[in-house]
């Protein structure tokens, strides 16, 4: 099996900390806290204030936490290993592997897209691919930590995360299916 | 549970500094480097997103939010919900403002989860601007059908699994 090369290491794009979402967000936050106050007044507005300002401290800590488990796993993965477990004949083992690999690999979404293709280019199983694209994007726990508790909340998170847990594996199940009834075509 | 949170998660990252510490005090130093960076990075967006996403619920008219995509608003509160992720284009920060936005003034948490599912599934700007050019597009459009069902079945299993 020829090593993973380039694709497979985690590409950190360099990301500045303002970028044209944010900018939509924050002026559409701006005017609706204008509204709020000039409908609400002071009083109401400094609630709002504070309560979204006393989660968002709660959650820093565990922020930190999944960037500093982000920053070490991509120092410690071995990933070549993991990609030769989710080979062609790797089974529901494979799928299991391949959502557990999706939950620990750290960066954003977007991120997954060149390591799912570098696995596929040494002979992954598509529906390993689906499944760890599936956990990565919904479960995975750069999601999940960094971005999701500090916006929704502890009790949603892990909600949303035990409602989600079976996702990936349907997906690669169903990806398997497909392929194999002809309905799609192997990448 | 936002204690229980933390200890489990920071175990986890004195494990991995163990570890790191291990191979050598070079890898322990560019971990937590690269890790408090990443804070310090994302900081910006993340306080933007979530104290903004407040202002935005407050100001959203809640008469609208309930009959759409509120706690009764059923199957059909979990489709709209669904095709509103689909179209939701922009990074983390806009469809977390968005469903942060949306629970905070009133939508079916089920409906939520519809929505952040389908967005982080198949946003359709995601898969055109970013998966597409990096990935076989037979296996896009593979994993883009399979997670058709995907939503409904999260939607479905937080409303079996009931309101924390």
């Amino acid at each position: 099996m020829p090593p993973l090369t380039e694709p497979a290491l985690p590409t950190r794009r360099r990301r500045r900390a303002f970028d044209v979402s944010t900018a939509t967000i924050a002026l559409v936050a701006f005017s609706a806290a204008g509204y709020v106050y000039m409908r609400d007044g002071w009083d109401h507005f400094r609630s709002i204030l504070f309560s979204d300002a006393t989660l968002l401290l709660d959650m820093l800590p565990k922020v930190l936490g999944g960037c500093l488990i982000g920053a070490f796993v991509t120092l410690l993965l071995p990933r070549e290993q993991v990609a030769r477990w989710v080979g062609h004949e790797s089974g529901f083992t494979g799928l299991l592997i391949a959502t557990g690999f999706g939950i620990v690999l750290p960066g954003g979404p977007v991120t997954a897209f060149p390591v799912a293709g570098a696995f596929l280019v040494i002979g992954a199983d598509a529906g390993a691919v689906v499944a760890f694209i599936t956990s990565w994007t919904l479960i995975g726990h750069a999601r999940t930590l960094i971005w999701e508790l500090p916006f929704m909340g502890p009790d949603f998170v892990i909600w949303r995360v035990v409602a989600a847990l079976p996702l990936p594996i349907i997906a690669g199940l169903l990806a398997r299916a497909a392929l194999r009834t002809g309905l799609a075509r192997a990448p | 549970m936002s204690l229980a949170i933390n200890l489990m998660l920071w175990v986890v990252v004195g494990i991995l500094m163990l570890v790191a510490g291990m191979r050598g005090r070079g890898v322990l130093h560019d971990g937590l480097r690269n890790g408090g960076g990443e804070l310090l990075r994302l900081l910006p967006r993340i306080c933007i997103g979530v104290v903004g996403s407040g202002f935005i619920a407050e100001a959203l008219p809640k008469a609208l939010i309930g009959p759409w995509i509120g706690p009764d608003s059923g199957l059909s509160g979990v489709l709209v919900s669904i095709v509103a992720g689909a179209l939701t284009p922009g990074g983390p920060v806009v469809g977390f403002a968005i469903a942060a936005a949306a629970l905070k003034s009133g939508a079916g948490a089920p409906q939520v989860i519809a929505y952040s599912t389908a967005w982080a599934l198949y946003a359709l700007h995601r898969l055109l601007l970013w998966e597409v050019p990096m990935m076989p597009a037979r296996l896009v459009w593979l994993r883009a059908s399979v997670s058709v069902p995907l939503p409904f079945i999260a939607a479905g299993l937080a409303m079996a699994l009931a309101k924390p």
